[in-house]
């Protein structure tokens, strides 16, 4: 048993040590808002806050995340609530077909998290490692920064 | 027993109106903006209106979701289908309050004859009543031109299961497929396999099966390792695809005969080119599949055209068509023809062997890279014969390429991709072209919008080929708009005359006109440095101009797109706006970057390093000015701006640093060739 907290909740995951945290995620633990994109962390799709880093699902194994704290697209927010950055991807309409924007939050509240208050150029810089190929790009900026605009605002 | 008004319209007790779809969500929006075409043509709320997932049990054909044509063509059967229903309340409403049905209006879900209201579920009994005639009743627009939000984001954007890769039914397996290492490559010989190994074999198609995902890729790496290949070189040489794509067999598509010798003058001519591009969504395609006892099979697919993979499903599986359910799911946007129909083939060659669990078989992404169909290379030959000013006498084009469609049952075969590895194996034809009527394929928009007093154009398409190519979005577009827009360019300068001006004087259409000044008044044309591309798309779509402003010093980078689009009436003006951008940045991406790879064997790009795509930190501003017409009616946003943004883009390399690119992709290094 690896022992880890998910989304602020202790869990306990049965597969194999070796096994790709995404397929414990999307697998045993039902989560499959995390995404396969590439399976060698070039694209982000699978994007998790480990210990608030935003980290590769699909090359992390299980045994490496032993007593540390996960959290994936579904725990950004408590309960049914949004996080800023979900909220702010509505509002600018900063989606289509949606695929990447799990991993593209995850960077984005991570980002926050350690930086409250980015520049676009910050933005950028925190999302270069995600791909987008519907080209939601600039949207997903402007989401983000709005996101910030929203934190500052409380 | 009593016929239903309309099969794909159904009304709940609660008052909910679910509509079967005919037209499948690839992360464009259409579900959004039918479900605003629905609610305008009901006169219902928004909010009580479903579009769900198209599907070939009680949804319609309306064949693909693709080209464009969502809108244009799959409205106004919604829009009808809806007005019926409508029609069928009213009339009842009418009957139990003994008035007229002229005296009854109903707007936002309420119908109303005096003080008489009732709804949507008040009156749902109507819509198992013998119909009469539907009169036409004015709708009142009270969703279509309005930006309503996407209705698929939220589910996204919290992460729930929304995605084809997210469905988990009942008793599930996970499916893999050991894909051979090129095109031409066949199993040497059937190895000495593991017990422990599920594997599904068929010819040189060769699947696994597990119980998880995690446990199907490690299988899929043991097989992988136990088989050997019998493989060779069937594959052009990549630098040379010039070369190549002239060498023929051809067949000729004539699409416009040029009238008497041209006239005197200067002639000049320039070459151009594109090599072949990927799809390359960003998940991996995937299907889901599962027989049944009653001998029936189920499959899951984000495929654009659900009944074509019927057929093709039905054909290659030795099946009734009557015994093959194809319902749709989302997946990640596809940009056209990609795995999905492949893989749904996979799917239920796998779930065959499976006793009545379901199957759910993802690509890798290194499947997805090379194994799905490119948008074929292509090439440019144009001259022009211009007169003492510069302006264009007469004009000669050829494009040379392969065909843009191998879709499922295109030509007559299956076209699926596992077909051509079976035991008995079906041929995987080289991809034809969509009728001129249909938008045709490598000549899509090679008739320039311009006013030439003489023009002959004329299409070679290569008809054999080791190389898949299908449908990308825009087909041939992308490239004749790149090749004809630079060349109006080159013009223009070698004139000593204004590109834009220059166009102008050349077009005499309206819209096209519009468009045009739009975008250089908008993007503060007469700046040096600026480049501009404009289209008709197809020569009967949207009219869309873009002004590109690029940075060329360390890197090659689009600082700025500057985009004027007119699409009509216009549904969803977000939407819109959305469409364009995302192609806008997409193009971007293949103007500067995308080149698929392959030496002589294999097709070698096959991850994102070896295939990149834009980056944000490489991504333009883009702006998007509408010039809506609303007397117009609408035409699709999806592909006007792919060959404007990549024309404009090369002619604003030439107007920053005085160099021309004619073979993209438009690299730094390219640059720098061709400054010789």
């Amino acid at each position: 048993m690896t022992r880890l907290n998910l989304n602020g909740t202790p869990v306990e995951a049965a597969a194999d040590p070796g096994t790709p945290l995404l397929d414990v995620l999307r697998g045993e633990m039902g989560l499959v808002g995390t995404r396969f994109g590439c399976g060698a962390e070039a694209c982000g799709a699978c994007f998790v806050l480990l210990d608030g880093a935003a980290v590769a699902s699909c090359t992390t194994p299980l045994s490496a995340v032993e007593g540390r704290d996960v959290v994936t697209v579904e725990g950004l927010a408590p309960g049914d609530e949004l996080h800023p950055v979900q909220q702010a991807i509505l509002d600018e309409q900063a989606g289509q077909c949606g695929y990447c924007l799990s991993g593209i939050m995850v960077s984005a509240a991570g980002l926050l998290a350690r930086d409250p208050h980015p520049d676009e150029a910050a933005v950028i810089a925190a999302l270069d490692r995600n791909l987008c190929r519907c080209g939601v790009q600039r949207r997903v900026v402007r989401a983000v920064l709005r996101a910030a605009g929203a934190e500052v605002a409380r | 027993m009593s016929t239903p008004v309309e099969e794909r319209v159904s009304i709940s007790s609660g008052g909910v109106i679910t509509v079967i779809a005919g037209k499948v969500e690839l992360g464009q929006g259409v579900l959004t903006a039918l479900s605003q075409i629905a609610a305008d043509a009901l006169g219902a709320d928004l909010a009580q209106v479903r579009l769900v997932a198209a599907r070939t049990d009680g949804g319609p054909d309306e064949g693909l979701t693709a080209g464009s044509l969502s809108i244009q063509r799959g409205g106004p059967p919604l829009r009808e289908a809806c007005a019926r229903v409508r029609a069928a309340c009213v009339a009842e409403a009418a009957r139990r309050w003994g008035v007229s049905p002229d005296e009854v209006t109903v707007r936002r879900g309420e119908f109303r004859s005096g003080d008489l209201t009732a709804t949507y579920a008040d009156l749902a009994k109507a819509l198992e009543l013998p119909m009469e005639d539907v009169r036409a009743v004015q709708e009142e627009r009270d969703y279509v031109g309005t930006s309503v939000p996407r209705v698929d984001l939220p589910d996204k954007v919290a992460g729930r299961p929304r995605f084809i890769h997210d469905l988990r039914l009942p008793d599930q397996l996970y499916g893999r497929v050991l894909r051979p290492p090129s095109p031409a490559a066949r199993l040497a010989r059937p190895a000495p396999l593991p017990q422990d190994l599920r594997v599904v074999r068929d010819g040189s198609f060769l699947g696994v099966l597990a119980e998880t995902e995690a446990e199907a890729d490690r299988a899929l790496g043991r097989l992988r390792r136990l088989t050997e290949w019998d493989d060779h070189d069937t594959l052009p040489d990549e630098r040379d695809l010039r070369t190549y794509l002239r060498a023929g067999p051809h067949e000729t598509v004539p699409v416009c005969e040029a009238t008497g010798e041209p006239p005197e003058g200067e002639v000049v001519g320039a070459t151009y080119s594109r090599p072949f591009l990927a799809h390359a969504s960003m998940a991996p395609s995937a299907a889901a599949a599962r027989w049944n006892p009653d001998g029936t099979v189920e499959v899951w697919t984000h495929s654009q055209g659900l009944f074509l993979l019927r057929r093709a499903l039905a054909d290659v599986l030795g099946l009734d068509l009557g015994r093959v359910v194809v319902r749709h799911v989302e997946g990640a946007g596809c940009y056209g023809h990609n795995g999905a129909d492949d893989v749904a083939l996979d799917a239920a060659l796998l779930a065959r062997e499976c006793g009545g669990r379901p199957v759910l078989v993802r690509w890798s992404r290194a499947d997805e890279l090379t194994w799905s169909p490119f948008g074929s290379a292509m090439s440019v030959d144009v001259s022009a014969v211009v007169d003492a000013a510069g302006s264009v006498r007469s004009w000669e084009y050829d494009v040379w390429s392969q065909g843009h469609i191998s879709r499922p049952t295109y030509g007559g075969e299956p076209n699926l991709l596992a077909g051509a590895h079976l035991e008995r194996p079906w041929t995987y034809r080289a991809a034809t072209d969509p009728p001129p009527q249909a938008g045709a394929g490598m000549t899509r928009n090679a008739e320039p919008i311009y006013d030439f007093p003489r023009a002959r154009i004329t299409g070679h398409r290569l008809t054999r080929t080791p190389i898949r190519s299908s449908a990308l979005r825009s087909l041939g577009a992308f490239m004749n708009v790149f090749a004809i827009e630079s060349f109006m360019d080159e013009l223009a300068l070698a004139a000593g005359r204004d590109p834009l001006a220059y166009r102008l004087d050349h077009l005499s259409d309206p819209r096209g006109r519009e468009v045009l000044r739009r975008a250089a008044d908008a993007a503060g044309w007469g700046r040096p440095g600026l480049g501009i591309g404009f289209a008709q798309y197809k020569g009967y779509g949207a009219y869309c101009a873009a002004v590109a402003e690029v940075e060329a010093e360390e890197e090659l980078r689009v600082r700025r797109l500057t985009i004027a689009v007119d699409v009509g009436l216009v549904v969803n003006p977000d939407g819109v706006r959305n469409q364009i951008e995302g192609g806008a940045i997409q193009a971007t991406s293949w103007t500067l970057k995308e080149q698929v790879r392959f030496d002589r064997r294999a097709i070698t790009s096959r991850d994102w390093e070896s295939y990149p795509i834009l980056r944000f930190s490489e991504t333009p501003e883009v702006v998007v000015e509408l010039v809506e017409d609303p007397a117009q009616p609408s035409v699709g946003a999806g592909e006007a701006a792919q060959g404007p943004v990549a024309a404009a883009i090369a002619n604003a390399v030439a107007a920053s640093v005085e160099v021309r690119v004619r073979d993209l992709p438009i690299t730094r290094d390219a640059v720098i060739r061709a400054m010789g």
